[in-house]
């Protein structure tokens, strides 16, 4: 009964809105359950039921005798017990199983066990559960061996057996994942504390660790690994080798502190790297690898944030641009249920407060746009605010950057002078934070909203510093290339200076290799940028630590100890405790991000800072949030979609891409260092593995992929493609703006019809009113002999299909499914197409609510 | 997978992982956290599923359900009985609803159950001032929370007849992007 309940519900609810895949799945499933199942019940018709029969007539005699509600529930079970039995007596005492019987039984086994798959998806009682799935299961137990003659027997036993134990290996599997999701008893002890929002982030922090994970994964595994393993060890090459001016400070925790010294010249940078085409006993291509890594690093970074987007998109349903149930969302989804935090929940029970008046008095003066001038002033003041900020910073940090080149030129400058660009960059993402928090109070949206225009702010600040940063870079790197030129020639002289003059002096001997150390070198731009990244990331998780430290723990101890002898209640007044700033520090972990895959390329064990740095992180914000934090004065709830994080995610990764593409393709590797020198660009060893180590034939089909001929048209083959895709969803959602009108206008007239009719024909309804003893007396008669005639499985899949269609009270649902109501609705659908619904005596009751007729609205028919 | 526990037998678990949308390990840990509540009631042995049921005091001294404004509405609901009293069964069947794999629809149900309280199987307006009283801890003057009910019922009710039934909530829930 409950199960018919739930699945018309779902029928009608289904078509009406989109709703997640999984659910689709599930609907269709049960669709298909049903359909299955009326086939099935026809062919039992025609089977003999008979010895059943008498049974059965005399149970429904009970049954109508009896009262809805538990007892009815009872009756049923019982019924379905009894089925059961009968059915299993029946199929016993007949030994020889025809055909039909067979494909029949096949299917109430299959029935049986879609029924276990869905369980746990019922609205019962666990009671009911329980001896259901208990019922099931002996069935399925039963039958599943009798099916099937001979040798088709045991295959089908051994099919199911094997079934059953990868049903097992399967569970077993789940239980064993969900162990290994790191941190979950942490995250859900913040969520309780602080709210759904907080959680996002430490969700959004373990994501991402896990991805970093991957990316560790690939490149120390293909490259670090191989390259220390196998490639030439340390002091065996000029690239390989601390110079000999820097050797008497290449350990001094200063110079190691700024990765110079032997940090610059190990295999954690670019210009370790060798360019010797194959390494060790393996023929370990490692330029090539090293080339390799670098693009899948970004091709799996985007599959994987594209993926889970594409996920979470189809997790959301409408995006909340329904305007109609402000007041009914506002009551029954505004409590979050995962507060159990005495203190969270004071504050959500003052923001509900708050945001009911609120929306009282928008509904109340919603004539007046007074208001709504002012605001938009206000929010227009607050973005120019904003954007000479932004521009203030950009161009503070364009100058920093153009006064350190000047630095960079000069000896002797201090660790100030060295550091200022990080110095003023950390500054500025610590301070200009809360200064457009402070802006955004004047806008006065709904934190939710507001914590997307924060996030966007901040990430144009963090973004302007980037760039601007990265121009720097360029400027250096492009000095660099002029500089390399110079050296380039100072070496090969060098070299062949070295050369001749021991070959003059003894032409039989081997002459004595010149020593690493000593060989001049390019300034080999690549290791120069990996360790400006290098830099960046780690200042800035000192930087990320220390403003917890300091603007949180210390904040909290400050505030919780000094407030016994102080003249104000630090607590409450000034000072008071830190809240967790979810904007920062979601936007702290995306801008990192961005360095890290910017950076990956040019120092590959940059990717392992960061995965140490998530995982202190995870435990040291954990810890901070817990132990110093409070919950926000507005606690809302993370919806669960996170796109928006995912979409600046992709943006940064697109952004930091630019850069690196750039490099790779219009840039001269250094001529010294680094696993593609001596090339002309870095992708040349693709062609060259190509060329080499492929047949003829590769090679040529590349070349002709490769011809703008072709790729041309490949490219516009794209754009029209994304342009018919686009188009074609563009009409999609056209279509689905026309049926939402079309439904709202339905709702309307029919709300209208119903006043009129309620106002103005009373007659009507007390012609209803007689209609329905009749209707009462009618059914249950009727509905004997429906049961008579159906199957006695227990499972009452015919039933399902006629009833749930005729039970939904939504008029568009009963629309749209009287398509296919049988005729013995017909009775009960009349009243309905009078626009009254007959009161009936009472729906479904199925836990003990008390007994009696309760007037309703008719849903259909009566149940038992 | 070995670890030894004799709190329940493998086809209790089984069953119960069946029925719920919970792990082995949720199960386990779920019913510590049921025995935690009253150790000297609850036995340790539950192969011969003996019949305890806790008082609602103790379930809804709960963390989880301390400062749930419907926690008394929640443990009713999902007892046996209506009375807030639970057995492990009930307490599982709430745990699982109330997590967060279980479908929208299961839980759209168990929330209009939850919302209703006079068990009528529709929400009607007295329902809906308990709801707002409750959420908002009787800040509200009685015009403005009949307002509030006047307003919802307006939006949600599609068929016009002055109270929520189960179709009308769930048409409006499932498009609610607050709604886990």
């Amino acid at each position: 009964e409950d199960k018919e309940e739930d699945e018309s519900k779902e029928e009608d609810n289904g078509s009406q809105q989109n709703r997640a895949s999984r659910r689709k799945n599930y609907q269709r499933k049960n669709r298909d359950g049903r359909k299955a199942g009326e086939g099935g019940s026809q062919k039992k018709d025609r089977g003999k039921m008979s010895p059943t029969k008498d049974q059965k007539e005399s149970e429904n005699k009970e049954k109508k005798t009896t009262k809805k509600g538990k007892e009815g529930e009872n009756k049923q079970k019982k019924d379905r017990k009894n089925s059961t039995s009968s059915a299993s007596s029946n199929s016993s005492d007949e030994v020889s199983l025809s055909e039909e019987e067979l494909a029949m039984l096949m299917e109430q086994v299959e029935q049986k066990k879609k029924l276990i798959s869905t369980m746990r998806s019922k609205p019962w009682r666990m009671v009911k559960k329980l001896s259901v799935l208990r019922e099931a299961q002996d069935f399925v137990e039963k039958f599943e061996g009798a099916l099937g003659k001979g040798k088709g027997k045991k295959l089908y036993a051994y099919k199911m057996m094997m079934a059953k134990k990868w049903v097992k290996f399967k569970r077993d599997f789940e239980n064993f994942k969900t162990q290994c999701i790191p941190w979950e008893m942490k995250i859900k002890e913040v969520e309780s504390h602080f709210g759904s929002s907080v959680a996002s982030y430490f969700i959004f922090l373990r994501w991402m660790y896990g991805v970093n994970l991957v990316l560790f994964g690939l490149i120390f595994g293909l490259v670090i690994i191989p390259e220390v393993l196998m490639g030439m060890p340390y002091g065996s090459m000029p690239r390989k080798t601390v110079p000999r001016a820097e050797q008497a400070t290449a350990m001094d925790f200063s110079v190691l502190w700024d990765f110079e010294g032997y940090i610059k010249y190990s295999a954690l940078f670019y210009g370790y790297y060798n360019n010797q085409r194959t390494i060790g006993w393996l023929k370990y291509r490692l330029p090539m690898a090293y080339f390799m890594v670098g693009i899948s690093v970004f091709g799996y970074s985007l599959m994987v944030v594209i993926r889970s987007m594409a996920r979470n998109a189809n997790e959301s349903t409408a995006d909340g641009d329904d305007e109609n149930f402000i007041f009914s969302w506002k009551m029954f989804t505004s409590w979050d249920y995962l507060i159990g935090n005495p203190e969270t929940a004071d504050n959500k029970f003052a923001s509900i407060t708050t945001s009911f008046k609120e929306s009282i008095v928008d509904e109340q003066e919603s004539n007046k746009d007074e208001n709504i001038h002012l605001r938009r002033f206000l929010r227009v003041l607050a973005n120019v605010l904003i954007i000479c900020c932004l521009c203030g910073s950009g161009y503070l940090i364009y100058f920093v950057v153009k006064r350190s080149q000047t630095f960079s030129k000069m000896q002797n400058v201090g660790w100030y002078e060295r550091n200022e660009v990080e110095i003023v960059m950390s500054l500025l993402g610590m301070f200009c934070p809360p200064l457009f928090e402070t802006i955004a109070a004047l806008e006065n949206y709904h934190p939710r909203i507001g914590l997307k225009w924060q996030l966007g702010r901040i990430f144009a600040l963090f973004l302007g510093n980037l760039y601007t940063f990265l121009l720097a870079l360029m400027d250096d790197v492009n000095e660099k290339l002029a500089e390399e030129d110079v050296v380039k020639n100072i070496t090969h002289w060098t070299l062949l200076g070295h050369h001749n003059s021991s070959a003059g002096n003894d032409s039989t001997v081997t002459p004595p290799p010149l020593d690493p150390a000593d060989v001049p070198r390019g300034p080999c731009w690549e290791t120069t940028v990996g360790i400006e990244f290098m830099r960046l990331t780690v200042s800035d998780i000192l930087v990320t630590y220390i403003t917890i430290l300091v603007g949180d723990f210390i904040r909290a101890c400050f505030v919780r100890f000094v407030n016994y002898c102080w003249c104000w209640d630090l607590e409450a007044g000034f000072p008071s405790y830190a809240e967790f700033d979810i904007s920062g520090n979601v936007l702290g972990l995306v801008f990192n991000q961005g360095m890290i895959w910017m950076g990956s390329f040019y120092a590959p064990g940059l990717v392992g800072i960061n995965v140490l740095r998530l995982l202190t992180s995870m435990y040291f914000q954990c810890w901070a949030v817990m132990s110093s934090n409070v919950p926000h004065a507005r606690v809302f709830k993370a919806s669960k979609s996170n796109n928006f994080y995912m979409g600046l995610l992709l943006l940064i990764l697109f952004l930091s891409l630019l850069p690196v593409a750039y490099t790779i393709m219009s840039l001269p590797p250094s001529f010294d260092c680094g696993p593609f020198s001596g090339k002309k660009r870095m992708y040349e060893v693709i062609q060259e593995t190509i060329e080499l180590d492929f047949p003829l034939f590769v090679a040529k089909i590349f070349s002709y992929v490769a011809n703008p001929g072709l790729i041309i048209p490949a490219i516009l083959l794209m754009v029209l493609a994304i342009y018919y895709l686009n188009a074609v969803s563009k009409a999609y959602q056209r279509a689905n703006a026309e049926l939402k009108k079309k439904m709202q206008m339905q709702r309307q007239e029919e709300k209208n019809k119903r006043n009129n009719k309620a106002g103005t024909n009373p007659m009507l309804q007390d012609l209803d009113d007689l209609l329905t003893p009749s209707t009462k007396t009618e059914s249950p008669p009727k509905e004997a002999e429906d049961k008579k005639i159906e199957s006695p499985n227990g499972t009452s899949a015919a039933r399902k299909a006629g009833r749930g269609a005729a039970l939904d009270g939504s008029p568009m649902a009963d629309r749209r499914e009287a398509a296919f109501t049988p005729p013995s609705q017909a009775f009960v659908t009349q009243p309905r197409t009078l626009g009254i619904r007959a009161p009936y005596p009472g729906p479904p009751r199925p836990w003990g609510h008390p007994l009696g007729a309760v007037p309703g609205r008719g849903r259909g028919q009566p149940r038992y | 997978m070995g670890n030894k526990q004799t709190v329940f037998t493998q086809e209790q678990l089984d069953a119960y992982q069946d029925c719920t949308f919970f792990t082995r390990k949720e199960i386990l840990r779920l019913f510590y956290r049921y025995r935690d509540l009253a150790p000297q009631l609850v036995p340790l042995d539950y192969t011969n599923k003996p019949a305890v049921t806790l008082p609602y005091e103790l379930i809804g001294s709960m963390p989880e359900l301390k400062d749930n404004p419907f926690r008394q509405r929640i443990a009713e609901v999902f007892s046996e009985h209506g009375d807030g009293d639970m057995t492990l069964d009930d307490f599982l069947d709430m745990f699982s609803v109330l997590s967060e794999m279980a479908p929208r629809d299961l839980k759209a149900y168990y929330a209009f159950k939850i919302y209703d309280f006079n068990n009528d199987d529709y929400i009607c307006k007295l329902d809906l001032e308990k709801t707002v009283n409750k959420l908002t801890r009787n800040e509200l003057t009685p015009e403005e929370v009949s307002l509030v009910c006047e307003k919802v019922i307006y939006e949600a009710d599609v068929d016009n007849d002055g109270k929520l039934s189960l179709e009308d909530f769930q048409h409006m829930i499932v498009r609610a992007p607050d709604f886990l």
